[in-house]
């Protein structure tokens, strides 16, 4: 059994880029269990949220700690990010590259490779080169890349926004089986359907600020600000 | 007029006919260029790779030095290998000078700041794509050079196709190094130099012709390469 990388403690963090402040202060834990989603408006900062998370961005002042020394914890998270990055390689090889630099052997990680772009709805587009893959292909592809590492804590970031219904279903069904085989789950969407469908738990972001946290359904019963009751209700919130 | 068409009529027979002597300097300067562009390439690609991954003070510094050497006059390289590898120089015992290799040595120095500073600049825009990815998975430098060598191949190629056209049309440096020596270290540039001189302009013109045979070849190929770069994002 691999020691888990949990808690996250975030504490007083800032991110700034050219001196500009992109979010912060964060104060956040984050614990092992559960599907966290973070809401909020376009530019809120839940992109940067979760990159901070991930160790993509370092914080300017305030600190933030797994439970272990980053780079370990770093290979127990995945990532899919808003748009995904496609390598110049086939679907298979895309998918096996993320097992293959953790040390995989090379049939191993493409049989597995295979077996989870059938999984996310890729099956028939095993050689095709994943350059020339749909918007909505790409986030599978992305998907299955992030899954096959078998990560504690996968990180989305609105990986449904180029999903169609049936496919965002499918997506869906995935997530939920992984949640409750023990992988955290962190998810910024703009879906407040599927927020209702999937949360634990609740982060609402608004100008690079946690504005509300909590459990999901007492979020959607009774969101305590008056611009998350705004944001509930579809209205612009400045 | 009369001199240039009956040399062009001469040349061409000796193109048509695989004149030995064409066929044998042809084939030098391949040996040459080639094992010149592939020790450059296993030297220049991993720098250029190494260079688009590595962040430290000292990488602008060095890029501008790669730049400037692109710039470096042939015939320069070649005094100053001549002069490393003349008897009383400090690689005087190996006895390079006037050989093949002293000839490869030259076309090295020449070529691998050329591939290695179009390589870093492919490689460049390549990692600039990869950067969150593979740092999200984790991937150790040594992960990160080979990946971007690997999917960069492509663009990879043509800055060695690059380097090649460079040293296959190389004269300066070549004919001092290699000195050249009928048999020996004549190649297709230095024999139509040596040609021209002794008004042998048949001989010249074929070997003109074989020359920019081979710039046309190789840059068909370029361009291919690049097309479909583009059009199938691979
Ligand atoms: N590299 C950067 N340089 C400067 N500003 C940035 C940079 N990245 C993000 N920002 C700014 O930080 C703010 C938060 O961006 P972020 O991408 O986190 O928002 P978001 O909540 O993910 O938005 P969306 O819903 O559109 O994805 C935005 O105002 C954005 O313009
Ligand atoms: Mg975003």
């Amino acid at each position: 059994m691999v020691a888990s990388i949990f808690p996250l403690r975030i504490a007083g963090a800032c991110v700034k880029r050219r001196g500009v402040q992109l979010i912060g202060p964060i104060n956040l834990d984050l614990g092992s269990q559960g599907l966290t989603i973070v809401l909020g408006p376009n530019g809120s900062g839940k992109t940067s949220l979760l990159r901070l998370m991930h160790g993509l961005e370092r914080p300017a002042s305030g600190t933030i700690n797994w439970a272990c020394p980053d780079n370990e914890a770093r290979s127990h998270q995945a990532y899919v990010f808003q748009t995904p990055t496609m390598m110049r390689r086939s679907v298979t090889d895309s998918i096996s590259y993320a097992l293959i630099v953790m040390g995989v052997a090379r049939p191993t990680a493409r049989e597995k490779a295979k077996e989870y772009a059938t999984r996310v709805g890729l099956g028939h587009l095993l050689d095709c080169p994943a350059g020339v893959l749909s918007g909505g292909e790409k986030q599978k592809l992305a998907m299955a890349r992030a899954l096959i590492r078998q990560p504690q804590v996968l990180f989305l970031d609105e990986p449904c926004a180029n999903l169609d219904g049936r496919a965002t279903k499918e997506i869906e069904v995935i997530l939920n089986d992984v949640r409750q085989q023990g992988t955290r789950i962190v998810m910024a969407t703009h879906d407040l359907g599927q927020a209702k469908r999937l949360a634990d738990d609740l982060l609402f972001m608004l100008n690079g600020c946690v504005r509300e946290q909590g459990a999901a359904e007492s979020f959607f019963a009774d969101p305590q600000t008056a611009e998350a009751k705004a944001f509930l209700n579809g209205q612009i919130v400045e | 007029m009369n001199d240039l068409s009956q040399g062009l009529a001469e040349a061409i027979y000796r193109v048509a006919t695989l004149d030995p002597e064409l066929v044998d300097i042809t084939l030098r300067s391949l040996q040459v260029t080639v094992t010149a562009v592939v020790i450059a390439a296993a030297i220049a690609l991993p720098l250029g790779a190494w260079l688009a991954v590595t962040r430290f003070w000292a990488r602008r510094y060095v890029i501008a030095v790669l730049n400037a050497l692109m710039g470096l006059p042939p015939v320069v390289v070649g005094l100053i290998v001549y002069v490393m590898l003349s008897r009383s120089g400090p690689f005087g015992v190996l006895g390079l000078l006037f050989t093949p290799t002293a000839m490869i040595i030259a076309q090295v120095i020449i070529v691998t700041p050329l591939i290695a500073s179009v390589a870093h600049q492919a490689l460049r825009d390549l990692w600039s794509e990869y950067h969150d990815l593979l740092i999200s998975l984790n991937t150790t430098k040594r992960q990160r050079i080979a990946t971007l060598l690997w999917d960069g191949r492509r663009a990879l190629l043509t800055a060695c196709l690059a380097g090649f056209g460079r040293a296959i049309g190389e004269v300066g440096a070549i004919m001092i190094v290699g000195g050249n020596i009928d048999n020996v270290t004549r190649v297709l540039t230095t024999a139509i130099a040596l040609e021209t001189g002794k008004g042998n302009f048949s001989l010249a013109l074929g070997l003109g012709f074989v020359l920019i045979t081979l710039a046309i070849i190789l840059n068909l190929l370029i361009h291919s390469l690049s097309r479909t770069e583009r059009s199938n994002l691979w």
